[in-house]
C-alpha cells in the first residue's frame, strides 16, 4: 500500500488510546505488526508532564505516527491543531477530523473539505475522516487529498461496515485512491471484510485497546487484514440467491 | 498580568510566549503553543507578545485514535 509516496507493508493502522497500561500498548503495537500509530495533542501540565512520557514511549516503538485532530468541531480548530501537530510530531501527515455531531461523531463534511483544502495548500498530507458519500470524496480529492478514510460505523461503536452498498460504491468509483476504513471496526472479521472489498487498510483502536486481552487481539487483527487482502487478490466468488450443488450431478447413482 | 493557560488563570511576569513557558516551568518540554487560537511556532515564540487576558494553549503528545 502506498500513501503519499510511502510504501507500507502492513495494512493495519493502530490507535494508541485506551489501553490498560503503557506496557500493553507497546506489546499490542508489536503484535499488530503495524507501521503506523495514531496520536493526538492535549493540554500539558508543567507539573505532571504526562505527554512527555507518552512521546518517549511512542518514539521507542519505531513506527510512523499519524497525528489526528480529534475533538475539533470547527475548521479553525482543526487547522490550528494540525499546525501544532506538524511541529511537535515532525510529520506532514494529519488525520483530519472535523466533528459535526456529538452523538454519532459523524464528520462535518462541509468543514472537512474546507479544512482539507487549507491544509493541503499549506503542504500537509491529509488523511480525512469522512463518510462513504461519493460527492464528498470527490471534493476531498479535488482539495488535494490522496488518501481517504471513510468510516465503517460510528467511532468506537464496533458495528463493522454499516453501509456495505455505499462503501462498495465508493471503492468502485475511485479505484486508484488509497482508502483506509476508519472507525467502527469491532472484531477481526470486520477488518477482513473491509480488505476483501478492496479497501487498502483499516485503522483500529478501541477493538484492540478494550479487548479482554489486547495483545492477542492485536495479533488477531494482523492476521485478519492479511487474510482479507489475500482473499481480495484471489477474487472472491459472487454471492447467489439459490443453492447450487457443488458436488457434480453427472454420474450420480440412480438408486 | 493575568493570562489564561490551558483554561486556568495564571499571574505571569514575562511578556512573550517563550519566556512565559519558562516561567511556568515547561523548560525543554516538547509542546506546541497557540495564542488566542493562533498557532505560535517554536521560532516565533520569543517575538509573540503576551497581553493581559490572553489565552495560551500548551499542548503535548497524547494517546489518540
Amino acid at each position: 500500500m502506498k500513501v503519499y509516496g510511502i510504501d507500507l507493508h502492513s495494512r493495519l493502522l493502530l490507535g494508541t488510546a485506551g489501553y490498560p497500561s503503557p506496557a500493553i500498548l507497546t506489546q499490542s503495537v508489536k503484535a499488530s505488526r503495524t507501521e503506523v500509530v495514531t496520536v493526538s495533542l492535549r493540554r500539558e501540565s508543567s507539573g505532571e508532564r504526562a505527554g512527555q512520557g507518552f512521546w518517549s514511549l511512542v518514539r521507542d516503538l519505531d513506527v510512523r505516527v499519524l497525528p489526528n485532530t480529534a475533538g475539533c468541531h470547527s475548521v479553525k480548530e482543526a487547522v490550528t491543531t494540525a499546525q501544532m501537530a506538524r511541529e511537535v510530531f515532525g510529520t506532514p501527515w494529519i488525520k483530519l477530523e472535523v466533528i459535526g455531531d456529538n452523538d454519532t461523531l459523524q464528520p462535518d463534511v462541509f468543514g472537512l473539505v474546507e479544512a482539507a483544502r487549507i491544509l493541503s495548500a499549506e503542504g500537509f498530507q491529509v488523511f480525512p475522516y469522512t463518510t462513504e458519500d461519493l460527492v464528498v470524496a470527490d471534493r476531498l480529492l479535488e482539495a488535494g487529498c490522496e488518501v481517504l478514510m471513510p468510516w465503517g460505523a460510528p467511532i468506537a461503536s464496533g458495528r463493522g461496515l454499516n453501509n456495505l452498498f455505499g462503501l462498495k460504491a465508493l471503492r468502485a468509483r475511485f479505484p486508484s485512491t488509497s482508502m483506509i476504513i476508519d472507525a467502527g471496526i469491532g472484531v477481526p472479521s470486520h477488518a477482513a471484510q473491509a480488505l476483501e472489498l478492496g479497501f487498502d487498510a483499516v485503522l483500529v483502536n478501541t477493538a484492540v485497546a478494550q479487548a479482554a486481552r489486547p495483545v492477542e487481539m492485536a495479533g488477531a487483527f494482523a492476521s485478519a487484514v492479511e487474510a482479507g487482502r489475500a482473499a481480495y487478490l484471489a477474487g472472491p466468488m459472487e454471492p447467489r440467491d439459490l443453492a447450487a450443488p457443488s458436488t457434480p450431478v453427472v454420474g450420480r447413482a440412480f438408486l | 498580568m493575568k493570562i489564561r493557560v490551558n483554561g486556568v488563570w495564571h499571574d505571569v511576569v514575562c511578556s512573550d510566549v517563550a519566556s512565559v513557558l519558562k516561567e511556568l516551568g515547561y523548560g525543554d518540554a516538547v509542546v506546541a503553543t497557540a495564542l488566542n487560537g493562533v498557532f505560535v511556532s517554536v521560532g516565533s515564540r520569543p517575538s509573540a507578545r503576551v497581553s493581559d487576558a490572553d489565552h495560551l494553549e500548551i499542548l503535548a503528545p497524547m494517546q489518540g485514535g
